[in-house]
């Protein structure tokens, strides 16, 4: 564990803006000689509203940490709050419950249900969650995901930018502590995927959406603004805002 | 590609053994029903020979009518001088035999489940014959009797007590001279024995000077048919006369009549369970399959052809086919042993020969099971076939729809029609022979449920919409009933630290309707797996129909017949009981009216009829519809008066003074005359084909008895009236009287054994759709393994997605039921229609029970597939693809 990579994550944010805060997380799998470090010390502060960025290579334990970092994961040591919860002693209800009220998600696949409609989908958070529907706030993120006239549209017929659009609002409607976007653009083509960018960088100016983005697209980091470079499981780097190419200069570094 | 198929098996353990489970429990009751009914027959062909083992020829009189209780007429005992004078004869003793029952210590009959109460003559010095030995005491006097040791031990007697015993009349006091054996074992088959010397045994029997069979030994050097030929010479031509191996044969190959027919019937209900296995083995392949398609594709841009992937297939169902096969053979051969220690238990032992197992029992379970899993796997083995190769590489491949996809609809509808009308055919065209009508009937049913089956897939969405909620507040109810316990299991968690959510039991209308959506979503499968369900469910519903048609027919019947207030009746419900037990009845104080039923078989128009006779006054206790005459008949009936039912009357152009001729079992003819005809209720006739006068019955039957007797009490039915009427039958036990409301019920229960033996074997087959509804589960939670990954990461809880799973389990069982309760509905309606002497009732509480048990298997089959939807590594299911 590099205590330089820890100083450097404390430094940027004052404390009381923290959606999360992640101290010294390792994520170990397998046991014995087999054990592999997916995540070894890990300290990490995600500052509210703004754009944090995740990048590596496959295998530097990015989507670990997001997995960790969003309460679907555990850490094998180490300490993480969501929202100034401590979630590293509570049940999967418990999590679960955390879940529902500070994070939300975005997947590469998308992974909306093909027998609800759009709108249903968006809505399917409140109701796991018993919470009622505020219908402005339905309203607005449907307008400003641009799916106004789609509403009724199961996601059978919709394009893949619809159904990430679909996924984006689901992920907003109950305005999440902390939303997190797991490879967002990944299966989508550029044209489309550039969209879906703009759109994100858009909730998190608009709305002050406080956003974790893993990916390994250059060009969708540099929409953050700080970009996180992990890799064998340790934070390497971090950058501000940077355009694509400083992105990619740095990545190829990274793996040199 | 063998090979192939193989690790893929092994891959899909869990599915291949619940899809095997099918065929495990089909031919499990195929091996068991032959194990049981071979071991049966075998038993009592043992038994036959044993009772023949030192006799060369048998003589008995030759019976016009086969007597129900198998025992020829009798004859003169001057006959046995005959037979002794014959110089082929070396020996010769003659005997008789009836039923007799034993009164135990504590007052009623010692009786072992529905196994006869035997009593014969016993005759110590013709020793080859007697196939008792002596335990303990000696062989019986006059008025003196042996019995059995299990016999003895029920009753709580030993040699010296003295013994109550129950022949035709009241109970006789007499001493216990010994305890016997038959043979090595202490009992046959459950029957209680009674042995007595002949003049005694002729006096219980009330067959003074009459024998029933004489036993011959031959001279040495004598053939038994030279000694039959040499008999037959002698004795008059009424006589049968036998070789004592012929007569094993006779009996052997009677009783083996009668098991083959329970053998059957139990293999129509293996049949019906492995017809239910196929639907649950076509359903869990299909959605394999479909699953697969990719790897099929893969296989296929590798080089395989069409008929290697569909190999592959069958050779997979064909080894899953195999060991299911095997596997049920072993546990049909555990369920008959079972049963016959289960039988030893209820004190109907079987002789200590060993379970029969036949080539032939081998050979059909594993034939019909491989054959089964062979039929079922051939559909979606070709829909494999159809996979092209490009699947492989494209984004969510599906299964290409089959071929006669197209016609889907059309055909489906022209199968259940079909159907319909071959039901129909059967039950209603006249002149067909029982085969054909079974075979009409069994081929009309499966048709429609194969077309329901098929046609219901278009209707899932209506289906699952309506019994959604009804799911819904079931499973509330149902949770709400269980809440207690649910709570202590939580505290007690809660103890050791493991939180879970405290138990609720209101709905969940997300998760509802999610489940909903689902089950619509996968509309093919959702009717698939609920159409096994109902298959079991209409044949429960059709026995519960029938059973409450007779039910509420019987009772409409007695309300409009029997006009007395009480009912003597054996204590069984249904054996006729001796003529003295009405007679002692009548003296009883409080007897205005009195009236006794006997019953017997005749030949009546060349066919074997059973017949019935009047005894005392009637016109106060039975009251009857009459198309010709009036209620005064029953009291005037005379010599050779009869009265016959209309349907009889003119089926047989019967008319009032019409001459019937009637042979008895002894070979009487006897001449009568109608002098009326009356309309049975729907409930049927209180009487048989031909009803006459008890004294006539008397002259021209052996051995009268009565089926039932009615009686009005003055002060109608009271306390004292019926202790009165018990008193008088203190020396019947075998005898009971009852009041009319109590006589209906206890007609009613006897019903009950028939039913509970129907009701489990149909069990079978819902036993199997329930596994089939697991599968399904399982296969449903495999292909939603990402879908539940997003939703629990947005926040779905564990217990919701057990939830989820829960409800469209029961939704599926639900819609089976519907659809099942539907068809049992409609089955049962017709059947009742076709059987005269019913009217349909409905059976609402019993379908009320059967949709909670679907509510119930519907959330047993969930538990597994549920508990496993929770516990989804969230991370995996989101990686998953």
């Amino acid at each position: 564990m590099s205590t330089d990579s820890k100083k450097l994550a404390n430094k940027t944010v004052e404390r009381d803006g923290i959606a999360v805060h992640a101290v010294d997380i390792c994520r170990c799998y397998g046991e014995g000689d087999t054990a592999v470090n997916a995540l070894c010390g890990v300290s990490l502060d995600v500052p509210t509203g703004h754009l944090t960025a995740v990048m590596g290579p496959s295998g530097s334990g990015k989507s670990t940490l997001m997995h960790i970092l969003a309460g679907l994961d555990m850490p094998t040591s180490g300490s993480v709050s969501i929202a100034g919860t401590e979630i590293t002693n509570l049940s999967d209800s418990e999590l679960t419950r955390l879940r529902r009220k500070h994070v939300g998600f975005i997947f590469q696949f998308f992974n909306l249900l093909p027998m609800l409609t759009a709108e249903e989908n968006i809505l399917l958070p409140l109701e796991v969650g018993g919470r009622e529907v505020d219908r402005d706030w339905l309203d607005e993120i449907t307008n400003k995901v641009g799916l106004a006239n789609r509403r009724k549209h199961r996601p059978a017929e919709l394009s893949g930018g619809e159904q990430q659009r679909v996924a984006i609002a689901r992920a907003l409607v109950l305005r999440p502590t902390v939303m997190f976007a797991d490879e967002p653009t990944g299966n989508l083509d550029s044209r489309t995927g550039g969209e879906i960018l703009d759109l994100l960088h858009e909730m998190v100016t608009t709305y002050g959406q406080t956003t974790v983005m893993v990916t390994h697209d250059a060009r969708a980091a540099s929409i953050a603004d700080r970009i996180l470079f992990l890799a064998d499981g340790l934070i390497e780097r971090e950058m501000p805002r940077s355009d694509p190419s400083a992105v990619l200069a740095a990545m190829n570094e990274l793996s040199r | 590609m063998t090979r192939v198929a193989l690790r893929g098996l092994l891959g899909r353990k869990l599915r291949s053994a619940l899809t095997a489970m099918a065929i495990v429990l089909g031919v499990a009751m195929i091996s068991g029903t032959y194990v049981l009914t071979d071991t049966i027959n075998s038993s009592f062909n043992n038994l036959f020979k044993e009772v023949y083992k030192g006799t060369d020829a048998v003589v008995s009189a030759r019976s016009t009518v086969k007597n129900p209780n198998g025992f020829p007429p009798s004859f003169q005992q001057s006959l046995l001088a005959k037979v002794q004078s014959v110089k082929d004869v070396r020996i010769a003793s003659g005997g008789v035999e009836n039923f007799v029952s034993i009164v135990g210590r504590n007052g009623k009959i010692v009786v072992n489940g529905g196994a006869p109460n035997l009593g014969f003559s016993v005759d110590p010095k013709a020793s080859q014959f007697n196939t008792l030995t002596l335990v303990s005491g000696s062989w019986p006097g006059t008025n003196e009797v042996v019995i059995d040791q299990s016999t003895a031990d029920k009753g709580g007697y030993k040699a010296g007590d003295m013994v109550g015993v129950l022949g035709n009349g009241p109970v006789r006091k007499m001493r216990l001279s010994g305890i016997v054996k038959f043979g090595q074992s202490n009992g046959i088959l459950g029957a209680t024995l009674a042995g007595f010397d002949l003049a005694t045994a002729q006096t219980v029997l009330g067959e003074q000077g009459k024998l029933g069979y004489i036993q011959v030994a031959a001279r040495p050097g004598v053939s038994p048919t030279k000694l039959v030929g040499s008999l037959r010479a002698a004795l008059p031509n009424n006589m049968d006369i036998k070789t004592a191996a012929a007569q094993v044969k006779q009996q052997s190959s009677d009783t083996a009549a009668g098991i083959s027919i329970f053998r059957n019937f139990l293999l129509a209900f293996a049949g019906i369970a492995l017809f239910v296995g196929i639907f649950v083995i076509v359903n869990s392949l299909s959605i394999t399959i479909a699953q697969r398609t990719r790897e099929f594709a893969t296989l296929r841009t590798l080089g395989a052809s069409r008929t290697q992937v569909l190999t592959s297939i069958v050779v997979e169902a064909l080894v899953v086919g195999a060991i299911a096969s095997v596997v049920g053979l072993f546990l049909g051969l555990g369920l008959g042993y079972g049963l016959m220690r289960l039988f030893a238990r209820l004190g109907l032992e079987l002789p200590s020969n060993a379970m029969a197992v036949e080539t032939r029992t081998i050979i059909v379970s594993l034939l019909v099971g491989i054959v089964v899993t062979l039929i079922a796997s051939i559909r979606p083995a070709l829909r494999a076939t159809r996979v092209p190769p490009i699947a492989a590489v494209r984004e969510g491949a599906a299964l290409p729809p089959s071929r006669f996809h197209s016609y889907r609809i059309a055909g489906s509808i022209g199968v259940t029609t079909l159907g319909f009308g071959s039901l129909l055919y059967g039950l209603f065209a006249s002149g067909l022979s029982i085969k054909q009508l079974l075979i009409f009937i069994g081929a009309g049913v499966l048709f429609i449920f194969v077309g329901v089956a098929l046609v219901s897939a278009r209707f899932v969405k209506p289906l699952a919409t309506a019994v959604s909620p009804i799911g819904t507040i079931a499973i509330a109810g149902l949770s709400l009933i269980v809440w207690p316990l649910s709570i202590t299991f939580w505290a007690i968690r809660h103890l050791f630290g493991n939180r879970t959510e405290f138990p609720g039991f209101l709905p969940d209308r997300t998760m509802n309707r999610l489940a909903l959506e689902n089950a619509i979503r996968g509309k093919q499968r959702t009717a698939a797996t609920a159409a096994s369900m109902m298959i079991g469910l209409a044949l429960v519903t059709l026995v519960a129909v029938f059973a409450a048609s007779l039910t509420s027919s019987f009772r409409g019947a007695v309300d409009s017949i029997v006009t007395g207030n009480y009912a003597i009746t054996a204590v069984n419900n249904y054996s006729p009981i001796p003529v003295s037990a009405a007679q002692a009845a009548a003296k009883a104080p409080g007897v205005e009216a009195i009236a006794s039923v006997r019953t017997d078989y005749a030949k009546v128009f060349g066919k074997r009829t059973p017949v019935t006779a009047i005894d005392g006054k009637a016109t106060p206790v039975i009251r009857l519809n009459w198309k010709k005459g009036s209620d005064s008949v029953l009291d005037s009936l005379g010599q050779r008066g009869a009265i016959v039912s209309d349907s009889y009357a003119s089926s047989h152009d019967l008319r009032l003074h019409s001459q019937i001729k009637l042979i008895t079992p002894a070979g009487r003819q006897l001449t009568f005359s109608v002098v009326g005809i009356f309309k049975p209720p729907a409930g049927g006739s209180p009487f048989g084909v031909v009803t006459f006068s008890a004294k006539t019955f008397d002259s021209a039957f052996q051995h009268p008895m009565n089926l039932y007797t009615l009686a009005k009490m003055r002060g109608g039915e009271t306390t004292a009236n019926s202790k009165a009427l018990e008193r008088a039958l203190a020396a019947f036990p075998n005898a009971k009287s009852q009041t009319r409301g109590q006589f209906i019920d206890n007609q009613i229960s006897a019903l009950n054994p028939a039913l509970t033996i129907l009701y489990v074997l149909l069990a079978f087959s819902l036993i199997i759709s329930f596994f089939g509804i697991v599968n399904t589960l399982v296969l449903t939670v495999f292909e939603r393994t990402r879908e539940l990954g997003m939703l629990r990461a947005i926040g779905m809880t564990q217990r919701q997605a057990r939830r989820m799973i829960r409800h469209e389990g029961v939704i599926t069982t639900l819609i089976g039921a519907a659809l099942g309760i539907a068809l049992g509905l409609i089955f049962g309606y017709l059947l009742v229609s076709r059987v005269q002497t019913l009217s349909f009732a409905l059976p609402t509480l019993q379908l009320v029970i059967f949709a909670i048990i679907a509510v119930i298997l519907g959330i047993v089959a969930a538990v597994f597939p549920a508990r496993r939807a929770a516990k989804l590594n969230v991370l995996e299911a989101l990686q998953y693809e």
